[in-house]
């Protein structure tokens, strides 16, 4: 009987892996800043003297610190995520690391898996539960994060692929994600995080006025867009103002007894209450944000777990953004060309990342940025983006308290927001509206050393980030 | 066309910053209850310079001073005056001298700066058993009480009764503020819901405040000015009902007749009265209703 | 008053202003000359704009010698103007 996958350390399934000086690594980001695995990972290879490696990992957060040092001591000399939190961010900004960063998109990043264009030696999928030879879910164990769907490229595409988990089940695991098919080599560690960095316990909307407004603005939006009937389908952010506008999202839809086709996206608690009142007929999970998605994607058959691939891929010969009528996405500038950034704050440094806004903000038909006028005395509207992370020509309509612009091309979109009484002007006015409050900005001085370089989802060069002073 | 008024606490700037991106038609700049003794001096310059800087346009402009049985209203004023609000709304208001003791210093000031007199106009705040059973005498004490405002913490409090979520306990009040303001012809607005998480408990609150006849009703939190709006402003079915009235007298008139009847009912100067007032808030909020094409 | 130019002096050390978002603390003391330190989270996009906005108020309040440190979380310039007339107003005040 072939059952020697069960290895004993992290150490012990690199070597076995083959991995050497100047390979690829990846890790996926459903642990969040819960996440052990990636600092174990990288402490046992250090400690093995490999050297030069480059990390592919869908994201970053700011547990992951240590992996500074480990760029400081040449053992991580290459970096290439979809967001990267703002702790590991300003070391990043900073210039720790020679090589710049290669950003990607949530569909941008399986596509250049798949198609080689950015290959894995060793992918390290942290399972919160697995059995010896590593048929693996997201869904149950004291680790649970629900939807692994951002972990499917790199366990069908990686080299060698080592699974990591802290709940190892007798042969077979019955509602496996990932299976054994794909999977090298399984260890069992004590813990592979922190449940409370991993989901929260319930995400709560934001109470803040500001916010309030503009979500039931961006829901009057989405009523008056003619999308929102029978078959209509949604993507929200787990940022306070969008959570708040699907409340009044499903409050119009109950309301007016609309049912809905899919939710998609990361899912939060608030989409899987719209899918058990009836708004929607299922709910498609790349990730889950907090515990009340995890329970619903573990026991509820609408509730589906899908692939990074099959949520945003633009190589695939379908991906569900494609089918997508709205998404609601968030922005810390966005130009008068609609260019959004979501990479860097408004002095320059990296405290984000695509995700899926570029992916999503393609697909859609009606895609919504909902943002305050100004953040801290800084202009939400300006001149132009200090990161451009999604096109202009892939949204449609920018939100503000102060009120609504929609992006020229889509003039009868314009026209239906006007008649119902929406607050309908020129981005170029809301920029206005917001330097009369603030003062005109002078421009941030940046380095010339570039930092990051942000890949569009379908590999092309989008624009270089650059050094903070 | 005041249907809302909201409170923005004086000394909290990233609150004032957004007073006119709330939705309310009038906001109250409050110097009073939301400030603590020793940041009053500090709120009026930063509410001061906020209404000067920010302009608020389209919101009607309020503040809340503090009683004038405090050291501090006097101060209020000096720093308000001269930037004229649209109103200045004098808390525990209990009787006609309250108001004139107001009145008098405003004048002064006005006086002092040059200003046309009378232009800042007042809206007493009344929260005490004695206030309220002199709610006619404070309404009809100046000429600048432009509405009177109904406080129902504090009343409940003077009455030593619980403030509820239903407010049987300040049927009376409520009551005897709208006959008192329609008396002497001022508007008259109703205390805010408190309940900040009881989104269905201000929407019944607001109703039974319009079935008394309130001109509106004031807010704490923003969440409830939608809401408010909502209910203060015509609805379709009235304001059609309106222009069908007023095309039943034009009718009438052509033809000659004096009696009206609209729906099996008589048709008497008071209900024409209601229909102007229906058509005038509509167009001011731009609502539209069938006219009278038809 | 704005405008009219008359002189006065700080009699004691005084503060202004939070550390909330969108507001300023602002600290002043009696000094020889006009000092200001300037800690800002928009230092490079205002840091210029917050540095006149306090010369201005300390004129108009007839300010010439102050040692005034000012601590930004993103406030706007009225903002900054009253925080920094109320530190002034209360320095002058003598306890």
């Amino acid at each position: 009987m072939k059952n020697d996958k069960l290895v004993p350390s992290i150490a012990e399934a690199v070597r076995q892996c083959g991995l050497r000086d100047g390979m690829t690594v990846s890790f996926h980001h459903h642990l969040r800043n819960g996440d052990y695995v990636l600092n174990m990972v990288l402490d046992a290879v250090a400690g093995l003297g490999i050297r030069d490696l480059t990390v592919n990992a869908s994201s970053l957060f700011d547990t992951h610190m240590p992996i500074i040092d480990h760029i400081k001591n040449g053992v991580v000399t290459g970096l290439e995520a979809d967001y990267i939190s703002g702790g590991v961010g300003a070391h990043i900004s900073r210039g720790v690391l020679k090589k710049p960063v290669v950003f990607r998109s949530h569909g941008g990043r399986p596509y250049d898996i798949e198609r080689g264009a950015s290959p894995v030696d060793v992918a390290f999928i942290a399972a919160p539960t697995s059995d010896p030879m590593g048929n693996c879910t997201g869904k149950t164990g004291p680790s649970a994060c629900g939807s692994l769907g951002y972990a499917f490229p790199d366990a069908l595409y990686a080299k060698k692929v080592v699974v990591i988990t802290d709940n190892l089940v007798p042969y077979p695991l019955q509602d496996w994600s990932i299976d054994e098919t794909h999977v090298d080599c399984v260890v069992k560690v004590d813990q592979i995080g922190d449940p409370s960095g991993i989901v929260s316990g319930t995400t709560k909307i934001t109470r803040d006025p500001v916010g309030l407004v503009m979500a039931d603005m961006a829901a009057r939006i989405i009523a008056a867009s003619g999308l929102l009937k029978d078959g209509f389908s949604f993507q929200t952010g787990a940022g306070g103002a969008s959570l708040a506008a699907a409340k009044y999202l499903k409050d119009i839809m109950l309301r007016e007894r609309i049912c809905g086709s899919f939710g998609l996206g990361g899912i939060t608690g608030y989409m899987v209450d719209m899918l058990n009142e009836g708004c929607f007929e299922t709910l498609l999970d790349v990730q889950c944000f907090d515990l009340k998605a995890v329970e619903s994607i573990r026991t509820n058959p609408r509730h589906r777990e899908i692939s990074a691939m099959h949520y945003a891929s633009p190589g695939a010969r379908s991906a569900v953004v494609d089918s997508l009528d709205v998404v609601i996405l968030g922005a810390t500038e966005i130009d008068l060309d609609f260019n959004v950034n979501v990479h860097t704050d408004s002095q320059g440094r990296i405290m984000g990342g695509s995700g899926g806004h570029s992916d999503t903000a393609a697909g859609a038909k009606l895609a919504m940025i909902i943002a305050p006028l100004s953040r801290a005395r800084l202009p939400i509207v300006v001149d132009h983006v200090t990161c451009v992370s999604t096109p202009g020509e892939t949204i449609d309509v920018l939100v503000t308290q102060k009120g609504v612009a929609v992006n020229p091309r889509q003039k009868e979109l314009a026209q239906r927001l006007r008649d119902a009484g929406l607050p309908v002007c020129g981005i170029d006015e809301l920029k206005a509206r917001a330097e009369a409050m603030t003062g005109v900005p002078q421009p941030i001085v940046r380095g010339d050393h570039p930092v990051a370089e942000v890949l569009y989802r379908d590999g092309t060069h989008l624009d270089t980030i650059y050094n903070t002073l | 066309m005041r249907r809302s008024m909201l409170f923005l606490p004086g000394n909290t700037p990233n609150i004032l910053i957004n007073g006119d991106a709330l939705g309310a038609d009038a906001l109250i700049f409050d110097l009073e209850d939301a400030v603590s003794p020793d940041e009053k001096d500090a709120a009026r310059v930063l509410v001061r310079s906020a209404i000067s800087s920010l302009g608020y346009r389209g919101c009607e402009i309020i503040v809340r001073i503090n009683g004038i049985d405090t050291p501090y209203w006097q101060d209020d004023l000096r720093e308000m005056i001269p930037l004229r609000p649209s109103l200045i709304m004098p808390p525990k208001t209990s009787c006609a001298q309250d108001v004139r003791t107001v009145d008098e210093f405003i004048g002064r000031l006005e006086g002092e700066l040059g200003l046309e007199t009378g232009t800042v106009r007042l809206i007493p705040l009344i929260e005490t058993a004695l206030g309220v059973e002199n709610a006619y005498e404070i309404a009809s004490a100046s000429k600048r009480v432009a509405a009177i405002f109904l406080g129902g913490e504090d009343l409940t409090a003077d009455l030593r009764c619980k403030r509820t979520r239903e407010g049987a306990e300040i049927a009376y009040a409520r009551s005897r503020m709208v006959v008192a303001a329609r008396a002497a012809g001022v508007d008259v607005y109703d205390t805010p819901f408190t309940d900040v998480n009881d989104d269905e408990g201000l929407l019944l609150d607001a109703r039974t405040a319009k079935s008394f006849g309130f001109t509106g009703k004031a807010a704490i939190s923003p969440r409830h000015v939608p809401g408010i709006n909502e209910i203060f402003s015509p609805s379709m079915a009235e304001i059609d009902y309106a222009y069908e009235v007023l095309e039943a007298i034009r009718l009438a008139k052509e033809q000659g007749r004096g009696a009206v009847a609209l729906r099996g009912k008589m048709i008497d100067a008071p209900i024409v009265a209601r229909a102007r007032q229906t058509i005038e808030a509509a167009e001011q909020l731009g609502l539209g209703g069938k006219k009278h094409e038809e | 008053m704005k405008g009219s130019v008359f002189l006065s002096s700080l009699v004691r050390k005084s503060s202004a202003g939070t550390m909330e978002s969108s507001d300023v603390f602002v600290e002043l003391e009696p000094a020889g000359e006009i000092e200001i330190e300037i800690e800002s989270v928009v230092q490079q996009q205002f840091g210029q704009a917050i540095e006149q906005a306090v010369r201005d108020v300390l004129r108009e309040q007839g300010i010439t010698g102050a040692h005034i440190r000012l601590t930004d979380r993103g406030a706007l310039e009225c903002v900054i103007r009253a925080r920094v007339e109320t530190a002034v107003r209360r320095g002058k005040e003598s306890v």
